[in-house]
């Protein structure tokens, strides 16, 4: 089947197996490493993608179901050397360890930030529930996002 | 069970690891022929550099240039064995050099596990980085240093004591000649001056004057995280690459009969291998390897094994102690003669490391060579296996490590780059094997279960008197004690674990401080003390006793332990592992609804001697408490006829954002001591402060993790 997509402002078109995941999509076909396999099962986070603005895990998303559609990676999150405020805020914060959960955490806290401008430590523990980070980073993450949450607001 | 062929017993001491087996049929000369057909590999960025072979020498009679390269451009790049997984290293190191060097943390670069360009400098593990290889770093970068002014003041014909360095600027006071250390990088006095061994008498900056080293820099490389640039071992993608995966067995213990590999082979551009019980498939995309995998794997014919379940593990791993007499107690007649005696049975199951980049490795053959980028804590041990499964010397085969996400200890063997290998040299194409999330949890070693006896007689003062520690399997990490008992004999026994087991974060030490952290607070009960007086009261490592009086403090523990509430209680715990010494403090509560455990506050004091860089030590303890409520309170593998029923991470629940606690964590710098890891030890209170928390509130003791409130 064809597909196209358009990925990071750029249009794409591929002729593909429809039940392919999206995931495999975007790191085979078209070298956009940063969105991660960490489970293939729905329950890390770590492949999250942004579809017209809201998560999507692109782990269990057969590629036919986002044909059309317009999807931001990490990749296409800053502007040129422009960094987005919630990447900025992980910097700034050091809330990264190994960094593998990071693409994936980042993408879901702009998602959650646009729902929530304003969260609670109760809004961002429950809104990023299905992010995993094995190492465990939570408390830097935390105080990013509030970070984040804060720059946005500006 | 007779029947069953276990997987060896492994004394799990210090660092230890069980490599998967494998035995390839392949004749010599059929291997000899799919070389060279490969592509070529790249030049690694410091040619001359290449194919130094390592020895584990922590520094020792190394030469400068072994360590450190000087560029035209003012970098200077540090080479270390060492791998960067998200504890810290490449930013310590680099500060390590940097003050040395009297340069800027920011002008300093790291090469890091490459085995072709960087000293041996052994498996990252075990906390060594601080004490094994932050000294020689230092070293060298600081006989550099010396070298350096040296020349500067040849050239100038000026005494040593008229010049000063800063900022990588040479200077002499008078003339106020300048010389910058890119200068000098062509100089052929400095490429001769760099082939000195680095003497180990070496003056070092003393801490007092330390400005780069003791600050929070950074992650050099955190950029490229955030904006998905870095490239994980995972994203390593070769020309021409083809995507492997490997036929795993149905079952612990089975064994392939017979497979059909016809339906793979008849899949447009798939390659498909059968090399004794090794099966594999590699194709364009991992789509279609996972469909020829599928198709194959139908075909295939097993005979299985007996295997104890998780429910039978302990009694199963007593039943195979290696040496039974080894149970019995030396003090059994004093023992008759104390006040009171108390004994005890802990039981700590399987778990797994589950770090959120599985196993990878991608392989590539080119002119007899192998070259492999994965993750691995183990480079060198890497490049070992793989010479020894190809029958190659160990300088044919290069392994590139670069930062990965992270193993806990969990990836010091080298199974999926001899997989890798082996499809790449069957494809004669670059292969990339990945591990999905279930082959980890099945395949990867666990940290060992363990069966823990402690039996113990206290005097009619409650002093305690006699003590015998006995850790069935896990290893002999962490069965010392560090009280003060006239009798005390604790020991590790091998056992014939029925999983492949090595390493974990703070190795296995987990589980021999959970029972004796439980265990002390069962002995003050008996002794009608409070648990942090009865264990001051045997105490005597300042250290240790610090850790936990400013624990204690914090928390208010005197006051908070006297409330008694049946749904709520406070626990405390301390140990020494590796150097460094911590005490936890946690507040602890049943929900009323779900009966789970809420660990509502930890309150953690940890010591490590003079801290190197006070943010990343932070992140450090931080992620050990809260990845050690994972086993405290829910992770265990659960087993039955040999296969896995809880590999994923929808079963296996390890620690969530919700799951994270209040946490009031002090570190106490001693600027006065030498610097020891961080990132293990951490971890070991917790489980111990949470289950006596549980003890407090119920008046149940617990035996058994991961922790459950008593019905
Ligand atoms: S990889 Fe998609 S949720 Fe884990
Ligand atoms: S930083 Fe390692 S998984 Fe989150």
């Amino acid at each position: 089947m064809n597909v196209s997509l358009n990925v990071n402002g750029q249009q794409r078109t591929l002729s593909t197996d429809p039940q392919r995941p999206l995931l495999e999509v975007l790191r085979e076909e078209f070298q956009l490493t940063g969105t991660k396999y960490g489970c293939g099962e729905g329950q890390c986070g770590a492949c999250t993608v942004l579809v017209d603005g809201r998560r999507l895990l692109s782990c269990v998303t057969p590629v036919s179901r986002v044909d059309g559609k317009t999807i931001t990676t990490i990749e296409g999150l800053a502007q040129g050397d422009a960094l987005h405020p919630v990447q900025e805020a992980f910097l700034a914060e050091g809330a990264i360890h190994c960094g593998y959960c990071t693409p994936g955490m980042v993408l879901s806290t702009v998602a959650l930030l646009k729902e929530k401008p304003n969260p609670t430590d109760a809004d961002i523990q429950s809104g990023l529930a299905g992010q995993l980070c094995r190492c465990c980073g939570y408390p830097k993450i935390l105080k990013a996002v509030h970070h984040a949450a804060e720059q946005l607001r500006k | 069970m007779t029947s069953f062929a276990p997987f060896g017993i492994a004394p799990v001491d210090v660092e230890s690891m069980e490599p998967m087996r494998f035995s390839f049929g392949f004749s010599r000369r059929g291997f000899v022929q799919t070389l060279g057909a490969g592509l070529m590999i790249a030049a690694g960025p410091l040619p001359a550099l290449a194919q130094r072979s390592g020895g584990r020498t922590g520094g020792r009679g190394q030469t400068v240039a072994a360590r450190l390269h000087l560029g035209k451009d003012g970098t200077i790049t540090v080479l270390t064995g060492k791998i960067e997984m998200g504890q810290g290293a490449r930013a310590e190191l680099s500060q390590a050099a940097a003050e040395e060097l009297r340069v800027p943390v920011d002008r300093i670069r790291m090469i890091m596990g490459d085995t072709s360009q960087v000293p041996d400098d052994g498996i990252t593990a075990g906390s060594r980085t601080t004490p094994g290889t932050v000294p020689p770093v230092r070293q060298a970068a600081a006989t550099a240093r010396n070298l350096l002014i040296d020349l500067a003041c040849q050239r100038w014909s000026v005494d040593r004591n008229t010049v000063e360095v800063r900022d990588g600027l040479i200077t002499h006071a008078t003339t106020q000649k300048k010389l910058t250390y890119a200068d000098l990088a062509d100089a052929e006095e400095v490429a001769k001056a760099f082939a000195q061994a680095v003497p180990s008498d070496v003056s070092l900056t003393p801490v007092k004057e330390w400005k780069v080293l003791g600050t929070s820099v950074p992650r050099p490389n955190q950029r490229d995280l955030v904006i998905g640039a870095h490239q994980f071992p995972s994203d390593i993608s070769r020309p021409g690459m083809l995507y492997g995966k490997v036929l795993r067995p149905p079952a612990y213990g089975a064994k392939l009969i017979s497979i059909d590999l016809a339906p793979a082979k008849a899949m447009k551009d798939v390659i498909a291998l059968q090399d004794g019980q090794f099966v594999g498939v590699a194709a364009p995309t991992t789509h279609l390897a996972r469909q020829a995998l599928d198709a194959i794997a139908a075909t295939a014919k097993w005979e299985t094994a007996p295997h104890p379940s998780s429910k039978e593990i302990f009694d199963y791993l007593k039943e195979h102690v290696q040496s039974r007499n080894d149970l019995k107690n030396p003090f059994e007649a004093d023992l008759a003669k104390a006040a009171k005696v108390l004994k005890q049975t802990y039981r700590v199951p399987y778990v797994q490391h589950a770090p959120l980049e599985t196993r990878v490795a991608v392989a590539e053959w080119a002119d007899g060579k192998l070259t492999v980028w994965t993750c691995t804590q183990n480079p060198f041990g890497y490049q070992g296996e793989l010479a020894r499964t190809f029958r190659l010397a160990n300088d044919k085969v290069r392994v590139l490590v670069p930062d990965f996400g992270s193993g806990y200890g969990g990836k010091h063997t080298g199974e999926a780059a001899i997989e890798a290998a082996r499809l790449a040299q069957a494809a004669a194409r670059p292969v990339i094997v990945k591990w999905t999330r279930t082959e980890e949890f099945t395949w990867a070693y666990f940290r060992p279960a363990a069966v823990i006896e402690i039996e113990a007689g206290l005097d009619d003062k409650g002093g305690l008197k006699i003590w015998h520690f006995v850790n069935l399997n896990a290893g002999g990490s962490g069965v010392d004690t560090p009280y003060r008992i006239p009798q005390a004999r604790s020991r590790a026994l091998s056992s014939n674990s029925p999983l492949r087991q090595g390493s974990y974060r703070a190795l296995a030490s987990t589980g021999s401080n959970f029972a004796r952290e439980c265990f002390m607070d069962e002995l003050a009960a008996a002794a009608g003390v409070d648990p942090l007086e009865f264990r001051l009261a045997h105490l005597e490592n300042p250290r240790l006793r610090a850790v936990l009086e400013e624990a204690a403090k914090r928390f208010g523990w005197t006051e908070r332990s006297r409330k008694q509430s049946p749904n709520a209680g406070v626990g405390l715990a301390c140990g020494t592992e590796k150097g460094s010494f911590v005490a936890a403090c946690v507040d602890v509560a049943r929900d009323p609804d779900t009966g789970d455990i809420r660990v509502r506050q930890v309150c953690e004091v940890f010591e490590c001697g003079a801290i190197l860089n006070p943010n990343n030590l932070l992140s450090q303890v931080q992620s050990c408490i809260v990845m050690g409520l994972g086993p405290a309170l829910r992770e265990q593998m659960e087993f039955e006829n040999g296969r896995m029923l809880n590999a994923s991470f929808g079963k296996y629940r390890v620690p969530r954002f919700k799951d994270l606690p209040e946490l009031d964590i002090h570190l106490l710098n001693r600027p006065d001591l030498p610097s020891a890891g961080g990132g293990e030890t951490p971890l070991i209170a917790l489980a111990p402060a949470i289950a006596n928390a549980v003890f407090h509130a119920t008046g149940k003791a617990v035996h058994e993790l991961p922790i459950r409130w008593p019905a």
